[in-house]
């Protein structure tokens, strides 16, 4: 394992995010994930002779969304070009892309690396976002030496998102990619899907001396389809290439495919000379102007978006700027947050809403491999278990205890407590009376405590929870004992 | 009936006033087709079966009273026109016997109208040559003398028009396809300003300078068949969103006072004499009719041909990736992998010209040559648009040319494309500016017809039909039918 002293890491991210509009860029048909193979596409998409294409204006109203929220340049007036290479997934032999005048330039984003003490933000400069069509899929495998052609995705509208190579780790390549991720979700202009092919990454991954100017050669690695492969496989790639140089070797310009199963990157093709796409403007397609009054309106429809909302947390919550982080990370968490607080009503609590939500909730949702969009416990569910611990009804272990069978399906909070007799005791005549009965059943133990020995402390604690079958308020608990006892000789 | 075929207006008052059915007219037509074509192979397909049911549901219509200008009239498709259920080959090994699951715009519309399809006809491969000679269906005679091409690339429907196989055909008009064989066939043929009929559906050479249009008897049938054409349509995005006027009631407006601009570097050595001669009789008419000649200056001509060769190109050799052998059309045998596939398919389904213009046009387009050629071609064509707008400042109209010659001798031009391209010289600075082009008859050199052009601004096709049309009741010229085709015809 080489070392990465003395080596400085040079990433970029290409994304391609798949708009979420109904119907195709170019074309009517459906854009719907799973349906059979060729029964979404329509004359447009399969490039019969004689068809012409019709720009969808919802995929520039998001295009331009997307421009607006990392605070880019939005033109006035985009374009069309025609990217010609044949592959038999790309039925009209061209892809329509905007290579000249994309439809969004510059813009930033924020990312935060590490967390806590340690955490550091950073500012990601985007090169651009244009608009374009995706092609279809080559189905290599079940056709026995052939190759099958799915164009159901043919012409289902993009926005490439090209970064600066400004990333330095696979870490903040990765915290990128789930900031990218986040806005496109928080506009809803992407469902982010990575397993569908939805949100896709592509990572431009070098290495040069610390301290030169010049790019090192490039590699570009595709078919990543977590953020965690992401993170893996730029690690692997930084790894190969600083071996590669170190055992004087030089890095080849490769497009290399991630192998998960292997978790190593192995080459695809070289590039050897640029590929000559003969890109040219499409002259089947108008300029896209979009009308000043008209991107002033999308821009008040702006949502609210992932930095603000966890500026707002810390500020009108009170949160961590580590909780804050977690919770807007997606749209959906925050979403749930949300609703968790609104379901609480008066009695809202936004600090232990947030560490359930990112505690408890979030633990099991991982083991269970689950979106919190699909999580068992939903957001009025555990609104209605977290008023029991707001109200003293439950304490912490006994609320784990209720959301563990929540998550089971054994219902909601109250019925779980009623069922279970797990009903806290904070009546204090009550607590009394047990701790009397305790003491009483102990007097030599008694006995020792006032003479000095204040570790039996514990033992009556236990003997009385042991009593209530844990369920004593332990606050009044400790203070009834501390009355009941008088003090400890050894402990003035 | 044969007092009544001189016109489309003529066979409307015969079908309105019941004197023959749709069903009948077709029939002749039908006729006509069968007894002539043989020699002239101006049809690639022909559907007599679809044009009689067509007619039927047109007689029909009459006899419940319906009147519209085109129901029940006979016409031809170019076959570059998609019609459902009828093969579109584009003249091409390559489509063979495809047929497209839609209608082009213009046949919808020509369907809507009552308009009974004939067939469709013979053209240059992808609309990709000016002698209908480059056709996978074999070249097309020009009925005036079956030794000379006919021009090219609707050869078919100028040829079919000129014999009275048909009153009037579609045709589409990339760098003078309508224009030039409408010339060289004694017809009457008008090229709309770009945008002005949809292109949905009709097969794309050069997607900006492509332009459906008609070919006809006289300037009076263009106008009322353009009329069913033209229009603004959401599948073409390039369609012009403007009102269509009304072509017919425009024929009727006077010369008087109408600036005809005469361009002076389009009558120079390129120029046949006896060409050059016929059209400034039919100047010289126009100004006998009240028209005022302005002599003007149009530069550049040669520089509208150098950039034309790049643009088509350029685009063709992008639309026509699409021919790869994978989804539908010629495919070849047994292809050994992907790229023998794509190898085999396009050289054995493309014929020689439309090759020649793939690679002309990958290589135009081709990185490091992309500024030299297809930029410096772009920046050729807005000069060549400023030259027209200029010239327009001083005339209404513009007539000159249509071709440097009369049409020419079958195979005269195979051997040297160059010259062929030269034919184009007068039409395509038109396509280059998207400005509308007709071509009229106005005499012959021999047996063969001179055409002359006439080109206006953009959507000034009513005047360009005005022009024409007036000319036309003066004369006579459109009304000549070639000797073998007159018995029977009007």
């Amino acid at each position: 394992m080489s070392s990465m002293n003395g080596w400085e890491v040079v990433i970029g991210l290409e994304i391609h995010a798949q708009l979420a509009t109904k119907s195709k860029i170019f074309s009517g048909a459906s854009t719907a994930f799973g349906a059979e193979p060729n029964v979404q596409a329509c004359a447009v998409d399969l490039g019969l002779p004689g068809v012409l294409p019709v720009l969808n204006a919802e995929a520039v109203r998001m295009a331009a969304l997307f421009g607006l929220a990392i605070g880019a340049h939005v033109a006035p007036v985009s374009k069309f070009d025609r990217k010609n290479y044949f592959y038999p997934d790309l039925p009209k032999g061209y892809q329509i892309s905007q290579l000249a005048q994309p439809i969004v330039s510059g813009g930033s984003v924020t990312i935060t690396t590490g967390a806590g003490e340690k955490a550091v933000n950073k500012t990601i400069n985007l090169t651009r976002a244009h608009l374009e069509e995706d092609a279809g899929k080559s189905l290599h495998e079940d056709f026995a030496g052939m190759t099958g052609i799915d164009l159901n995705r043919a012409g289902t509208p993009l926005i490439e998102i090209v970064s600066e190579p400004e990333m330095r780790s696979a870490a903040e390549a990765v915290a990128y990619a789930r900031k990218i991720h986040a806005i496109v979700q928080y506009l809803g202009i992407c469902d982010g899907n990575m397993q569908e092919g939805s949100f896709r990454v592509d990572a431009n991954v070098s290495v040069r001396p610390k301290g030169e100017t010049k790019l090192g050669t490039r590699t570009e690695i595709k078919n990543v389809n977590s953020f965690r492969f992401l993170e893996r496989a730029i690690d692997y790639e930084i790894t190969r290439q600083i071996e590669l140089i170190e055992d004087g070797g030089t890095v080849q310009q490769q497009t290399r495919l991630y192998d998960p199963d292997k978790d190593e990157t192995r080459m695809m093709r070289t590039k050897e000379a640029a590929d000559d796409y003969r890109y040219f403007p499409d002259p089947d397609l108008l300029p896209v102007v979009i009308d000043p009054s008209l991107l002033a309106e999308w821009k008040a429809s702006l949502p609210e978006l992932p930095d603000a909302k966890a500026a707002r947390y810390q500020s009108e919550y009170g949160l961590s700027p580590y909780d804050a982080g977690v919770l807007t990370s997606a749209r959906a968490i925050a979403t749930y947050f949300e609703q968790t607080l609104n379901a609480m009503g008066s009695a809202t609590d936004a600090k232990l809403c947030a560490n359930w939500v990112t505690g408890a909730l979030a633990a099991q949702l991982n083991k269970a491999n689950l979106g919190i969009e699909q999580s068992p416990v939903s957001s009025d569910a555990l609104a209605g278990l977290l008023l029991r611990v707001a109200d003293n009804t439950l304490s912490n272990k006994l609320a784990k205890e209720v959301f563990d069978a929540m998550w089971a399906g054994e219902g909601d909070a109250d019925s779980i407590i009623d069922a279970r007799g797990l009903k806290q005791i904070t009546d204090s005549s009550a607590i009394e009376d047990m701790v009397d009965g305790i003491l009483a059943a102990n007097p030599d133990k008694v006995a020792e405590y006032r003479s000095g020995k204040d570790k039996l402390f514990g033992f009556f604690v236990g003997q009385v929870m042991k009593a209530a079958q844990g369920k004593a308020n332990p606050q009044q608990l400790n203070e009834v004992l501390k009355a009941r006892l008088g003090p400890s000789e050894g402990s003035s | 009936m044969s007092d009544y075929l001189q016109s489309l207006s003529h066979l409307r008052a015969g079908l309105d006033s019941g004197i023959f059915s749709a069903r009948e007219l077709t029939q002749y037509y039908l006729d006509r087709v069968n007894r002539f074509d043989g020699a002239l192979n101006a049809f690639i397909t022909k559907t007599p079966e679809r044009a009689l049911a067509a007619a039927d549901e047109a007689d029909q219509r009459l006899a419940a009273g319906e009147r519209a200008p085109l129901l029940g009239i006979p016409y031809a498709h170019k076959d570059i026109f998609c019609t459902a259920g009828v093969r579109t080959t584009c003249a091409s090994k390559m489509l063979g016997d495809w047929v497209a699951p839609y209608d082009a715009t213009v046949h919808q519309k020509l369907n809507a109208a009552g308009a009974v399809l004939l067939g469709k006809t013979n053209m240059d491969e992808f609309a990709m040559g000016s002698s209908n000679e480059n056709s996978a269906f074999g070249a097309v005679k020009n009925p005036w003398d079956h030794a000379a091409v006919p021009g090219g690339s609707s050869g078919g429907s100028a040829a079919a028009v000129a014999a009275r196989l048909v009153p009037v055909a579609t045709g589409t008009d990339t760098g003078g396809s309508i224009r030039q064989p409408a010339a060289y066939c004694g017809i009457t043929g008008i090229k709309p300003t770009y945008g002005r009929v949809s292109r949905f559906g009709m097969i794309a050479y050069a997607s900006s300078l492509d332009q459906g249009g008609v070919l006809a008897g006289s300037a009076e049938d263009c106008a009322l068949m353009l009329q069913a054409m033209a229009g603004h349509d959401p599948r073409d995005s390039t369609s012009a969103n403007q009102p269509v006027p009304d072509y017919v009631t425009e024929l009727d407006q006077p010369l008087a006072g109408l600036r005809v601009g005469v361009p002076r570097q389009w009558f120079t050595a390129g120029l046949d004499s006896v060409v050059a001669a016929r059209i400034e009789t039919a100047i010289a008419e126009l100004e006998s009719m009240g028209a005022q000649r302005v002599d003007i200056d149009l530069p550049d001509a040669e520089l509208a041909l150098a950039a034309y060769y790049l643009i088509a190109p350029a685009e063709a050799s992008s639309n026509l990736s699409r021919f790869d052998g994978v989804r539908f059309g010629y495919r070849c045998a047994e292809p050994r992998d992907l790229n023998d596939l794509y190898e085999r398919s396009r050289s054995e389904g493309f014929g020689e010209e439309v090759q020649r213009r793939i690679l002309i046009g990958t290589y135009a387009l081709s990185a490091g040559y992309y500024d030299a050629f297809y930029g410096r071609a772009q920046k050729a064509r807005r000069q060549i648009a400023a030259n027209f707008e200029a010239a327009f400042r001083d005339c209404d109209v513009i007539a000159g040319p249509v071709a440097p010659t009369v049409a020419f001798d079958l195979g005269a031009h195979m051997s040297d494309p160059a010259t062929m391209y030269l034919e184009d010289i007068y039409t395509i600075p038109v396509n280059l500016a998207g400005l509308p082009g007709m071509s009229l008859p106005v005499g012959f050199s021999g047996r063969r017809p001179v055409g002359m052009q006439l080109i206006g601004s953009p959507f000034t096709e009513g005047r360009l039909l005005a022009v024409a049309h007036q000319y036309q009741q003066r004369t006579d010229w459109h009304q000549q039918i070639p000797a073998p085709y007159q018995e029977g015809a009007a």
